[in-house]
């Protein structure tokens, strides 16, 4: 009788234990990977609950998702996906926010080739331009408003090599096969610092700002980890680790 | 027209890169692959397994060292601007290299075998006949390895058509220039275009169906071409 009492204790215990901690499967695009990590660590620390992150480009989670992967949370490179998602009925009714605002930069692996200016852009003075695929990630669609503002389309349009996202056109300029090209701030910086080469923070009226949305997902509608997760993103500690990356947070 | 403009300029393209590379490997594979299949060398083993190595390594992982070394500070980058060529990435010059070292073994391979099917009968036969290296290896080995010669061709075109993380990785997405079908493909579901994405996918289904099909059609009557 003993044995089957302390069994049964344990048991209640484990149950008890679990629906205080929840662990839950949460879509990441991967050019948020690098935050994405630091801001759950943070979130772990305070929490019981424990995040599995899953990384991939945006266009092959929405497929997931609409194909009923066990996600709680879609954090999207854009604004596009989610919203298609709620048209779908797929996501929790007015859950979908804006999680993060990226900021772009002109940036090249060579330590002198830029100098905080549009001046190497402008006077056409390279081989090979790198920005991410204007059709498939809001980066591009960045770095082409910024080459229209400076009625540099036509004259560069030759010389540009695209990423299929913002990671593998970091890869085309940090292995020097283009000297120059448009990245996400996040990529380069670091505590707030240029962790390597030369770059021009475009300033950002020069481009429409490049909105992240997240959303809350069918799957985690009765999820109070993914509840609390999404509050975790409201919270000073969350915002300081977004600063640190380049993220712009304010409106 | 139900293919876009774009999707179409990437089908051309791809059967150009298709053609070059399996043209380049039967070129370059076949005194390799006559080496591997003659030598008694203990080089046989290490370069074998050189040749096979694109077979393990994932696409992805390949096309990014290649992005390494074909860059400005790679060794082939180096030795191709020392040419006066520049670099290679983002060329269709860039592609065939890539895909040259890619699909070596489906073309090394088939080749392999049947040279060392054949045995040194035939080979001493014609040498006793007073048949030179040359000609014993242009009137006996070419005619009497043709299936291994077709099957190697076929297989080269067909996985250079299928090819994706390596062009994905150094292409760079140039229409009419490194924009393959298969990162059409990928770029298609990526916008969430599917309908023009399974159009693609089905053509390219459709397509290495056939090319597969016609492969073990061939095989099956090749015995016939051997003794012949």
């Amino acid at each position: 009788m003993g044995v089957i009492r302390i069994l049964s204790l344990i048991l209640l215990c484990l149950t008890s234990a679990l629906s205080h901690a929840e662990q839950i499967n949460v879509a990441v695009a991967s050019n948020f990977t690098a935050p994405m990590k630091a801001i759950v660590k943070a979130f772990e620390e305070k929490s019981e609950h424990r995040i599995k992150l899953s990384f991939g480009s945006s266009g092959k989670l929405f497929a997931q998702i609409t194909h009923g992967a066990p996600f709680a949370l879609f954090f999207s490179a854009d604004q596009t996906k989610p919203k298609i998602l709620e048209e779908k009925g797929l996501t929790v009714p007015g859950s979908r926010f804006t999680y993060a605002t990226g900021a772009l930069a002109l940036w090249s692996a060579d330590p002198t080739f830029l100098d905080d200016t549009a001046s190497r852009l402008q006077h056409g003075d390279f081989k090979k331009l790198a920005l991410a695929n204007p059709k498939l990630a809001p980066y591009g669609v960045a770095a082409h408003e910024v080459l229209e503002y400076y009625s540099l389309l036509k004259t560069t349009r030759a010389k540009w090599v695209q990423g299929e996202n913002i990671s593998q056109t970091y890869q085309f300029i940090s292995t020097a096969n283009a000297e120059l090209g448009f990245v996400a701030v996040s990529q380069i910086m670091q505590q707030g610092a240029i962790k390597t080469g030369s770059s021009w923070l475009i300033p950002r009226e020069v481009y429409s700002p490049i909105k992240q949305d997240a959303a809350l997902l069918l799957h985690g509608k009765h999820s109070p980890a993914a509840k609390a997760l999404l509050q975790f993103f409201h919270s000073a500690q969350a915002i300081d680790i977004l600063e640190s990356y380049g993220y712009i947070t304010t409106p | 027209m139900i293919f876009s403009d774009s999707d179409i300029a990437a089908i051309w393209l791809t059967l150009r890169l298709a053609t070059t590379v399996t043209l380049v490997l039967l070129i370059i594979g076949t005194p390799i692959a006559w080496w591997l299949a003659r030598t008694k060398s203990w080089l046989k083993g290490p370069i074998g397994a050189l040749v096979a190595l694109p077979l393990v390594l994932p696409p992805t992982v390949l096309g990014f060292y290649l992005l390494i070394a074909m860059g400005p500070q790679g060794v082939l980058g180096q030795f191709t601007t020392s040419l006066g060529l520049g670099t290679l990435p983002f060329t269709f010059w860039g592609l065939v290299v890539a895909s040259v070292f890619y699909s070596m073994p489906f073309v090394v391979q088939p080749i392999q075998n049947a040279m060392e099917a054949l045995g040194d009968r035939p080979l001493e036969a014609a040498a006793t006949l007073r048949a030179g290296p040359i000609d014993r290896f242009f009137s006996i080995v070419l005619p009497l390895a043709k299936p291994g010669f077709i099957t190697a061709a076929i297989l080269g075109f067909a996985h250079t058509v299928g090819e994706f993380g390596i062009v994905l990785m150094i292409g760079g997405n140039i229409p009419g220039e490194t924009r393959v079908v298969s990162v059409q493909i990928y770029d298609h579901v990526e916008a969430l275009e599917y309908a023009q994405a399974h159009l693609l996918a089905g053509v390219m289904i459709a397509f290495s169906f056939t090319v597969l099909l016609g492969l073990y059609w061939f095989q099956r009557k090749s015995p016939l071409l051997v003794l012949k």
